[in-house]
């Protein structure tokens, strides 16, 4: 006890908040490395800086971006979800299969998200009231989840066709050189950035992820703090799955097998902390930049898709081992 | 007593960076003498234990024991030497029984495959035979607090200690239950175990101990015999100036008023306690005494809407309380300060800032809910001032802080929000002499202001000195009180245990 204290003070680079402190070691950290990466690929692949190829890498993180928004402040309230690619792809088929019922694809777009608002409420139910862990709850949502998948389209993908123009544009199009799907994934990331930073609404998820007991004690209503975050990021997974479907213009069952590591990797390589009460979304949507930009990198070396899961696993090692080591210098 | 040095420590130096932990410290402990340590927080005492542990290495200085230098390495060679260390926090595994607790260490060095719970539980029964009547059998969870401790101390004797360190292991006990910690601490001396005993507490050291050391900034003070020294010196070492008064003034008769702040009638939880009625007047401290798990938290928890299913009526101010809520007993400015700093009453790792602002985080955020850093900070500077709090900055995280100024932190969360009425739940335990008698000064301006202030506490030297009457809870209802000169740790604990003698024969 006297020695932490005696450190913190010995070391005056410590006297700043944790979370700015986190700010500056932790996102000034990742964009260095994403412009090393960068730069190095540049050399590397003559396909690389090409146009083509950016709008491609951005189109494919921003919208696991949205989707890391919500686990991220689902991780900072001290919860996590499994279910995140499952719940994208639902979102996905069910607006799919209302479409080819008839149903005008907006409204199709409209139901999936509140159905997936409603998985996201079922989950916050069995973690709040009955009091189960959120890993399990959302283990047991993933594979419902990929199964209604399954059953809706037996198996196979759903061709969307004669989606009409204006909603394919959504995830298609662009203003001017600038895709839709960036503009959309932008306003979310300022938007929910701002809002995590700044609101007292928010302010209290980083409470009760901090010390659930402390925020109780402190009249913060806890479970219904995590009962939103847990929501939230259902959600969200509801938006994902419609912008992607107009982005291909069909419904896949399959999507997003194993989306939940890369989306809860990114996030803990950004800085938020499996124990709850840390984490930032700049730094998370840097994570998944990172992932997307080395998996667009591995795919343009022409290293094996095989070979990526391991490289990727590799980093989310490094980093957290990094951060650990970083965190106990600190005290 | 036998004057032949086990343990000789000379001119040790640690650092850490540039604060000098221990700066060049002398310390002796003779076979069989209780030996207390004494020191505010940051004085040195847990980094000179640590090395005694040989959790740190020191810079430079020697060590010998039994007249040989020698060099302790790891807490594995400290225990090889017969040191054993009982940290303040209890680190027990709560879902093992408590004999496989006790040899945890023999069973990590123990070649056979498999496990002999027989022998183990047989084992356990003989050391406990000297201790307690604890039933090895059980796990550990299922203990209270001061048996846990218990546990923890029989770890250490099962390892054949010639030198026991016991860091505050009081500050989770009762009266009663510390008083058997001293008769076992008595037994062990005794029979030649040498004992280092830290502890905040005067009266523990006065009575119980043979020697007390005092340290302050890293350096060594003083060692004298109790006989020879006055608690007062010893404070007064301690902090390096002298504190005239420990305890702040009382009511005096002009400041006694008739006007009823807080009025309690029949207050009854299903099962923690029942038929609760007390009243609080303005200006006055109440105290609430009683045996850990009698009911005093519970029921100003209770109050609070904290936790329990209660019934019964709560008037403040004249107004009679429906609270459904914690968030609605804050609205109405009756806030509780936990007795579990961190457990629940900080968030460690967050801004102290933060943490201060906590409680209704909209006074610092503007129309739109937007948190407002500026006013943040200012409101975090403010009551920083009133409480005389010590940080670096307001960013800084809380753990950063001693336990005193932590303790500061928790209030001044509490105080954000203006409160008529504060229930503070052992406000003072682990926060040193110094923070501690500016706490209590604390206490005393609040009520003056008019704040309505409810102390509950272990200490009885602390309810006696601070509050203007003490209500003691017994079994889940209040037993009685007792104010003015009647106010002696003899009445409390009369009220506090002997009825319980009764209750158990009923």
């Amino acid at each position: 006890m006297d020695n932490t204290v005696n450190m913190a003070q010995a070391n005056p680079s410590d006297s700043t908040s944790p979370l700015k402190r986190l700010f500056r070691m932790r996102e000034t950290g990742l964009i260095v490395i994403i412009l090393a990466l960068f730069l190095i690929m540049s050399f590397a692949s003559p396909y690389f800086l090409t146009w083509a190829n950016m709008r491609a890498m951005s189109m494919a993180f921003a919208v696991d971006g949205i989707l890391v928004i919500g686990m991220t402040i689902l991780l900072i309230s001290g919860g996590i979800d499994l279910s995140v690619g499952s719940v994208t792809a639902l979102a996905m088929v069910i607006a799919g299969w209302l479409f080819l019922s008839g149903v005008d694809p907006w409204i199709a777009s409209a139901m999936s998200i509140a159905l997936c608002t409603g998985i996201g409420a079922f989950m916050g139910f069995f973690v709040t009231r009955v009091g189960l862990h959120h890993f399990i709850v959302s283990l047991a949502i993933m594979v419902i989840a990929r199964g209604a998948c399954l059953l809706f389209t037996g198996g196979r993908p759903l061709g969307l066709y004669t989606l009409p123009p204006e909603f394919k544009f959504i995830g298609q199009g662009s203003i001017g050189p600038v895709p839709i799907v960036i503009i959309i994934f932008l306003v979310f990331v300022i938007a929910f950035d701002f809002m995590l930073r700044r609101t007292t609404m928010f302010r209290k998820v980083f409470y009760t992820g901090s010390n659930e007991k402390a925020a109780a004690y402190s009249g913060i209503r806890t479970k219904k703090v995590i009962f939103l975050t847990t929501t939230l990021c259902s959600t969200l997974c509801g938006i994902a799955g419609i912008i992607y479907m107009a982005r291909f213009g069909s419904a896949q069952p399959t999507f997003g097998l194993g989306l939940e590591l890369t989306i809860i990797a990114a996030a803990v390589i950004g800085g938020a902390s499996l124990n709850g009460g840390s984490g930032s979304i700049l730094g998370a949507i840097l994570g998944v930049i990172l992932l997307s930009l080395v998996s667009s990198s591995l795919a343009l070396l022409d290293v094996s898709v095989y070979w990526q899961d391991i490289i990727r696993g590799s980093i989310l090692l490094s980093a957290v081992t990094i951060d650990h080591y970083l965190n106990k210098r600190r005290g | 007593m036998q004057d032949d040095v086990i343990l000789k420590i000379s001119n040790l130096s640690k650092s850490f960076g540039p604060v000098k932990a221990l700066c060049g410290v002398d310390f002796e402990l003779r076979k069989g003498e209780i030996h207390a340590i004494a020191g505010e927080n940051g004085a040195g005492k847990s980094t000179l234990m640590n090395v005694i542990d040989g959790i740190l290495q020191p810079d430079d200085g020697q060590i010998m024991l039994d007249g040989k230098p020698i060099k302790i390495t790891s807490p594995t060679m400290a225990q090889r030497l017969g040191i054993g260390f009982v940290h303040q926090e209890i680190a027990l595994c709560p879902d093992v029984s408590v004999a496989e607790n006790i040899f945890m260490a023999k069973t990590n060095v123990s070649r056979s495959w498999l496990m002999d719970y027989k022998k183990l539980e047989h084992e356990a029964r003989d050391v406990f035979r000297q201790l307690s009547n604890i039933d090895p059998a059980v796990l550990v969870k299922n203990l209270s607090i001061s048996n846990q401790q218990l546990v923890e101390i029989a770890k250490a004797l099962t390892l054949d200690c010639r030198i026991l360190i016991l860091d505050e292991p009081t500050a989770a006990l009762t009266e009663a239950e510390a008083q058997t910690l001293f008769g076992i601490m008595r037994d062990l001396a005794d029979r030649g175990i040498s004992i280092i005993y830290i502890s905040h507490r005067m009266v523990e050291i006065f009575d119980n101990c043979d020697r007390v050391s005092v340290f302050r900034d890293g350096q060594h003070i003083v060692t004298q015999n109790v006989a020879e020294i006055q608690p007062s010196d010893v404070v007064n070492a301690m902090v390096g100036r002298v504190i005239d008064n420990l305890y702040p003034e009382k009511q005096t008769e002009d400041e006694k008023s008739d006007d009823i702040l807080l009025d309690v009638r029949n207050l009854t939880e299903a099962t923690r306690f029942r038929n609760v009625s007390f009243s609080l007047k303005k200006g006055e401290i109440l105290g609430i005494a009683g045996l850990i798990g009698a009911g005093r938290s519970e029921i100003a928890k209770g109050i609070c809407r904290l936790e329990g299913d209660v019934s019964g009526e709560v008037w403040l101010n004249g107004k009679k309380l429906t609270l459904r809520s914690y968030q609605d007993s804050i609205a109405e400015g009756m806030v509780y300060l936990s007795e579990d700093r961190k457990g629940d009453g900080v968030f460690l790792d967050l801004p102290i800032s933060a943490n201060i602002s906590a409680l209704k985080p909209d006074q610092v955020a503007n129309g739109l809910g937007l948190i407002q850093s500026a006013s943040e900070e200012a409101q975090a500077e403010a009551l920083g001032r009133k409480l005389n709090l010590k940080y670096g900055s307001l960013s800084d995280p809380v753990s950063s802080l001693s336990g005193g100024n932590q303790q500061k932190v928790a209030l001044a969360k509490m105080l954000s929000v203006n409160p008529r009425l504060i229930f503070l739940d052992e406000p003072t335990r682990g926060v040193d002499v110094g923070a501690k008698a500016e706490i209590h000064r604390i206490l005393r301006d609040l009520a003056r202001d008019g704040v309505g202030i409810v102390v509950i506490s272990s200490e009885l030297p602390e309810l006696i000195g601070v509050c203007d009457r003490v209500l003691v809870v017994r079994e889940g209802h209040i037993s009685g009180q007792v104010t003015g000169e009647d106010m002696t740790e003899e009445n409390i604990m009369h009220l506090a245990s002997v009825m319980d003698a009764q209750a158990t024969v009923a």
